[in-house]
């Protein structure tokens, strides 16, 4: 320590000479902070360090309250308290500085004080709001630095219902020249999308630009966002899979500059993003891990083994690997890749690659059989980081063979380990594994339990003493068995309870009343009151809780026979029936009316009885009456807690809604009507005891795992594996695992040994049919299965397969926008690249939708409708419609897809045709998407080589279908498309086409409760408002006119309350928008709302036009 | 993300703390205590992974650091960031620290620890990597730093 103090006065001088400035109150604040700083390292105890910096504290309390004090003081103030709240003394007061100091201060007075904030306060601190106004004003700051400052302040912390006043701000900075403001913008927007994700729903869009960034920093910074989006729904990005899988490509490849690079690796944080995101989108999608196998292959191969990082690349590129959808030399590549990490001697890699193991063994236990020495190593690894991975690892592996030694290995760490987390996550394993498979082996399953609870204590998860009771309770089949399970436990525990039980967690002596009570009459050695006398001692212990205390009466209850007993359960019961614990007197008083009347008791507490279904009517519904009772006498509806925890938080948060709107939301909306709603639920609890209580409990194992014997033709071949001994082809195997260890005989002592754990804990992994032991591994075998059907199928399936294959590969125009702007290459090539290929025009086309939309921020469409392809675009082969002069629109009917012909469809209108081609379309409204299909008619002579369907022959038609979405509304949303083709004498000919769909297609009711309505009203940003006119030919104007709408547009129409109403719809993909309608002088007022832009405006045209129309 | 950034010496002081996430102040100092005594009872042979301190949210969590001479670097992260990744960024961050210091020692991460701060923001923001090549992130330093010293002109 004394160097460090020598050092510091040494380094004060120079420290001064720094601070060139030569103010006198410069010079005495720093080596103010000096002395502080000295005067703590000079300290022997906690004690006096308080003393000291309660006193420094003090004086900058003083200090920063003075008026004199000027912003350069505070700055250095500021520091000192942030020294002072580092070492955990508080310093509120000078919270309300730091938010000045950020307000008022220079740039670099500013700095400290947006530092301070940020140290200091957190989200929900109410000072904060205080900032909102200069964070505002340094967003539109000239200066850099100040917006760098602020949009960093903004992603540490900033108030949730204050993100609509910046967030404008923020989006602006998206397009900022600088790249470093841009990427900060782009970190603080997913900031945002992780504390409030609906308030950036609109901009996705913007999301997609700043991955086309043409910097890279900028797209990797908005990769965060994706990983985060796609790990929510990997569906709505399938669509970016080729670009991820280009920019990947590009970044392997070495395309980016050279300072990207981290010790001659390519942008490897940027690598291990991708990957990350790649098995996100490739999970149980073989379509979509197709694309991604080859740049996979190149990373594992690119990935030279010179530095800890491209081992950070190599580790995701295997888990990816094994994410995907399986291929095989890939998996052999990878698994040949985790052997690497296993024998590395680097510890660190060595930990990961038992996490490659644990995580790869599920799908492929075998690969742990090539790595059994290792393994065994590692058990007795000095590092207990390393140990408990290695258990993780023999975990996933456990089957009915190696539970033993498994649970052994896993009880011996426990006794060591230290770490309560870790004690908890290991107990419950072990009784996951011990209740998985105990067969018969009885006596251990009942002392694996025993270790358990003893260890665990009052720690574990309570489901684990439940569940185990659960188990003793119902039993199994043989009632021979199970009397023999029960009779262990009791002798089991005797001893312990004669020992020391005051030792014993809470749990555990739970768990042993429990049983005494229940099942102590089959010991018939063992004397009743021996038993009632061993429980009440545990009453008297002083650390019993009074819940343990209950448990011990109840049993004590179920014990007592009168006689001699009738003194021990006399005194328990009078010491108790006087107990301030309600629940304790209550079981007293039980104890004490059913001690003396055995007829009762036999009634209430029968012997042996079997668990009854008890029906549970969870919905309350027997109170109704008195509910309707208590509302229609003026009671106020019953809110539930969140509710009203909501309601609190809006009226205390500051309101950004404008005044005026009465909302529709009525007493009378949350009537009974909706109260009895939860269904009557009726649960089976199975037991007889009355304290237990199983509901919800996750039931481990079951009847089915232990009742082998009851369905042998199915069960027996998964859970009945003969041990080693009794089977001679179990011996072989064993001893082929002994043949394979890397050390023949003769090996020395502790070599043998490690052998001889080996074979014992990898026994049974090399056969298939004990694979299936594990429950944990079943997922694989069977994605192997489907592919291996995949492979078995006939031709036309292959031919399908390739099809699709075929329209994937080819880069799609996102893709070439991404190239253009990453590394410069030539646009007319691309272009020429776009239409090369028949197979990929639709795609194009929407490719260039997007390059329209986004590069040039046009107009002119009015809308940017993205295409997803659907991937199954049908060749209908020339039936019996061949005619050229008979292929009518009629007929065009026919080609529909059979899936799609049940739904209602638009009229097909022909788009275009050329002296070869002949387009129509037409879409088909689905419940949750729009379809868009494409006929491709071919009139001329000769067949068309390369559209999406392979081949058209001569007068035959080709159907493509692709699901629309809408990115933007609009009043009409267009499609624009090309198709291009080869003629068989080789020409490449295109067509364009446009098609126009009114926004109403993509309308669907939206279903929801006032209640939601209400909420969602409030959240949505974007509304108009306009005056319709009334439908009066009926009674009831209102309803007229809103089923009139509901009729033409599919709007769902909530409530209607007197003279005012309320709609939903949405626009597809959960895009809602909300519709207020009151009857106001003979006018419809309608109010629209939706968080979408746009949305409102088109939907009150469409409005407008379904009412003039009628 | 990366929830919590902890600096401490070998005798546990704290050099600089920052937390992502919000942790009350008498946890915050709880959870340096924890993590100093998980850590400073590890050798130097062993991984530089830990898991599951159960104060700062369980098996999700993990922590990632490094020893350099008196001080540990403790990366405190969730399951979404790679682990050889966060162990590198560690060393970076240090390379950087020893670029704008000059041969960093505890004694500049003490008496600049504002400094110290202000690179870690160039680094990491808001529990997000922002930067990871070194030379970006002392070019953004630099910058501010020539702002600190042509305001101190202007006011001389």
């Amino acid at each position: 320590m004394s160097d460090v103090v020598e050092k510091t006065l040494t380094a004060l001088p120079s420290l001064l000479s720094l601070d060139s400035h030569p103010g006198s109150a410069k010079l005495s604040s720093t080596s103010k902070l000096g002395n502080l700083i000295r005067g703590i390292t000079e300290l022997t105890s906690k004690h006096e360090e308080e003393k000291l910096i309660q006193h420094e504290l003090l004086a900058i309390k003083e200090q920063v309250s003075s008026p004199n004090t000027t912003m350069r003081q505070m700055k250095e103030l500021m520091v000192r308290s942030i020294y002072c709240e580092m070492l955990g003394y508080e310093a509120s007061f000078s919270y309300i500085h730091a938010i000045k100091l950020a307000q008022q201060g220079t740039v670099l007075e500013k700095r400290v004080g947006y530092l301070a904030v940020s140290l200091f306060l957190n989200e929900s601190h109410e000072l904060l709001l205080l900032l909102v106004n200069t964070v505002l004003k340094d967003l539109q700051s000239t200066n850099l630095i100040e917006v760098c400052m602020a949009l960093t302040v903004v992603s540490q912390m900033f108030p949730k219902d204050m993100i609509p006043a910046i967030l404008p701000l923020v989006e602006e900075k998206l397009n900022h020249p600088k790249e470093i403001i841009r990427r900060k913008a782009v970190l603080a927007l997913y900031k945002f999308y992780l504390i409030a994700p609906n308030q950036v729903q609109h901009i996705h869009n913007k999301f997609r630009k700043a991955l086309c960034d043409k910097d890279p920093g900028v797209m990797t910074a908005s990769l965060h966002i994706y990983l985060q989006m796609i790990q929510e729904n990997p569906e709505a990005y399938k669509d970016l899979t080729p670009s991820f899988v280009t920019i990947l490509k590009q970044v392997v490849g070495g395309k980016l500059p050279m300072d990207f690079n981290y010790h001659t690796v390519p942008a490897p944080w940027l690598q291990i993003q991708l990957l990350r995101i790649l098995s996100l989108l490739g999970k149980n999608d073989q379509s979509t891990s197709e694309v991604m196998y080859e740049v996979l292959d190149e990373s594992l191969q690119r990935a030279e083994m010179n530095h800890n990082i491209t081992y950070a690349i190599l580790y995701e590129c295997v888990k990816c690997i094994y994410t995907i959808h399986p291929k095989s030399d890939l998996l052999e590549k990878a698994a040949k890749c985790i052997g690497n990490f296993v024998l590395s001697p680097k510890i660190n890699l060595k930990y990961l690659g038992l996490k490659a193991l644990t995580y790869v063994v599920q799908q492929d236990p075998k690969l742990a059989l090539q790595h059994q020495m290792t393994i065994i190593e590692c058990l007795d690894h000095p590092d207990l980081i390393i140990k408990r991975e290695t258990l993780e690892l023999l975990f996933r592996i456990t089957n009915g063979q190696n539970v033993t030694v498994i649970v052994e290995k896993m009880l011996e760490f426990l006794c060591i380990s230290e770490d309560d987390h870790t004690t908890i996550d290991l107990v419950g394993k072990v009784a996951e594994l011990a209740e998985k498979y105990p067969l018969k082996y009885n006596e251990w399953f009942i002392e694996t339990m025993n270790t358990v609870f003893s260890l665990g204590g009052d720690m574990m998860q309570p489901d684990i003493p439940n569940s185990f009771l659960k188990l003793l309770s119902e039993g199994f089949d043989s009632v021979e068995e199970d009397r023999k399970l029960r009779l262990f436990a009791v002798n089991s525990y005797i001893p312990l309870l004669r020992g020391e039980p005051g030792k014993l967690p809470q749990r555990f002596l739970q768990v042993i009343s429990w049983v005494l009570g229940e099942y102590s009459h089959l010991r018939e050695d063992l004397e009743p009151a021996e038993v009632l006398s061993l429980l009440a001692k545990l009453l008297d212990m002083k650390n019993s809780s009074s819940e343990t205390k209950s448990w011990v009466l109840m049993a004590m209850t179920k014990l007592c026979k009168g006689g001699a007993d009738a003194s021990v359960t006399q005194e328990v019961s009078e010491t108790y029936s006087s107990s301030l614990d309600t629940v304790l007197r209550q079981r007293a008083h039980e104890l004490q009316y059913l001690s003396q009347d055995p007829e009762l008791r036999a009634r209430v507490l029968p012997r042996g009885a079997k668990p009854e279904t008890l029906e549970v009517d969870s919905s309350l519904s027997f109170l109704d009456r008195f509910v309707s009772e208590a509302l229609a006498a003026g009671a106020a509806p019953y809110k539930p807690p969140h509710q009203r925890q909501e309601e609190l938080d809006q009226s205390k948060a500051l309101s950004l809604e404008p005044y005026g709107l009465s909302l529709p939301i009525s007493m009378s909306s949350c009537s009974i009507t909706d109260r009895q709603s939860p269904t009557l639920l009726s649960m089976s609890s199975g037991l007889s005891g009355d304290t237990l209580k199983l509901d919800g409990i996750k039931r481990v194992w079951g009847r089915e795992g232990y009742l082998a014997q009851r369905e042998p033709v199915e069960e027996a071949a998964q859970v009945e594996v003969p041990s080693p001994i009794q089977s001679p082809g179990r011996q072989g195997e064993g001893d082929s695992l002994h043949s394979q260890t890397p050390t023949q005989t003769p090996t020395p002592e502790p070599e043998q040994e490690k052998q001889q754990l080996a074979s014992s804990l990898f026994v049974g992994l090399a056969s298939q049919s004990s694979v299936s032991l594990m429950g944990k591994s079943e997922p694989m075998p069977q994605r192997f299965r489907r592919k291996a059907k995949g492979q078995g199928l006939g031709s036309s399936f292959i031919a399908n397969e390739q099809i699709s294959s075929s329209l994937i590969s080819p880069p799609s125009a996102v893709d070439n926008l991404l190239c253009n702007n990453l590394l410069d290459s030539n646009n007319a090539s691309e272009l020429a690249e776009q239409t090369s290929q028949l197979s990929q025009s639709l795609t194009t086309a929407n490719g260039t939708c997007h390059a329209e939309a986004e590069l040039t921020e046009s107009d002119t469409k009015g809308c940017n409708p993205a295409l997803r392809r659907d991937n199954c675009v049908v060749a209908a082969g020339p039936g019996p419609h061949n005619d050229p002069g008979r292929l009518t629109e009629v007929c065009l009917d026919s080609y529909l897809p059979a899936e799609l012909s049940g739904l209602s469809h638009s009229e097909i209108a022909p788009l275009c045709a050329n002296q070869s081609l002949n387009l129509s379309a037409c879409h088909v409204q689905k419940e949750d998407s729009l379809i868009l299909v494409v006929f491709i008619m071919n009139s001329s002579e000769s067949a068309i080589q390369q559209i999406p369907a392979g081949e058209v022959t001569s007068y035959s038609v080709a159907v493509g279908q692709y699901s629309l979405t809408v990115k933007r509304p609009a009043v009409h949303v267009e499609v624009v498309g090309t198709v291009s083709y080869q003629l068989p004498a080789g020409t490449s000919q295109s067509l364009q086409f446009s098609y126009k769909v009114p926004l109403t297609s993509f309308i669907r009711p939206f279903v929801v409760s006032t209640e939601e309505y209400g909420t969602m009203w409030l959240s949505f940003s974007h509304d108009t408002k306009q005056n319709l006119t009334l439908i009066n030919d009926n009674q009831e104007p209102l309803t007229a006119t809103l089923n009139a709408l509901k009729k033409k547009l599919q709007l769902h129409v909530v409530e209607v309350i007197g003279m005012e109403g309320i709609v939903a719809c949405r626009l597809l993909q959960d895009l809602p928008c909300l519709m207020h309608c009151r009857v106001n002088a003979g006018w419809l007022a309608v109010w629209l709302r939706s968080p979408v832009p746009d949305l409102p405006d088109c939907l009150i045209y469409h409005c407008q036009r379904a009412l003039q129309s009628l | 993300m990366i929830k919590a950034i902890l600096i401490f010496n070998n005798h546990g002081k704290p050099r600089l703390i920052r937390f992502y996430q919000y942790f009350a102040e008498d946890m915050q100092q709880q959870i340096i205590r924890e993590t100093f005594h998980l850590v400073s009872k590890r050798d130097d042979n062993v991984c530089n992974f830990l898991e599951g301190g159960s104060l700062i949210g369980g098996s999700d969590y993990k922590l990632i650091y490094r020893h350099y001479a008196t001080l540990y670097f403790v990366f405190c992260v969730d399951s979404s960031e790679s682990e050889l990744g966060i162990l590198d960024l560690i060393q970076v961050f240090v390379e950087t620290l020893d670029k704008c210091f000059e041969n960093v020692c505890e004694l500049d991460l003490i008496f600049h620890m504002d400094k110290v701060h202000y690179i870690l923001q160039e680094v990491v923001m808001g529990g997000m990597v922002l930067e990871t090549n070194m030379n970006e992130i002392v070019a953004q330093v630099e910058v501010q730093n020539r702002m600190e010293k042509s305001e101190l002109c202007n006011q001389n």
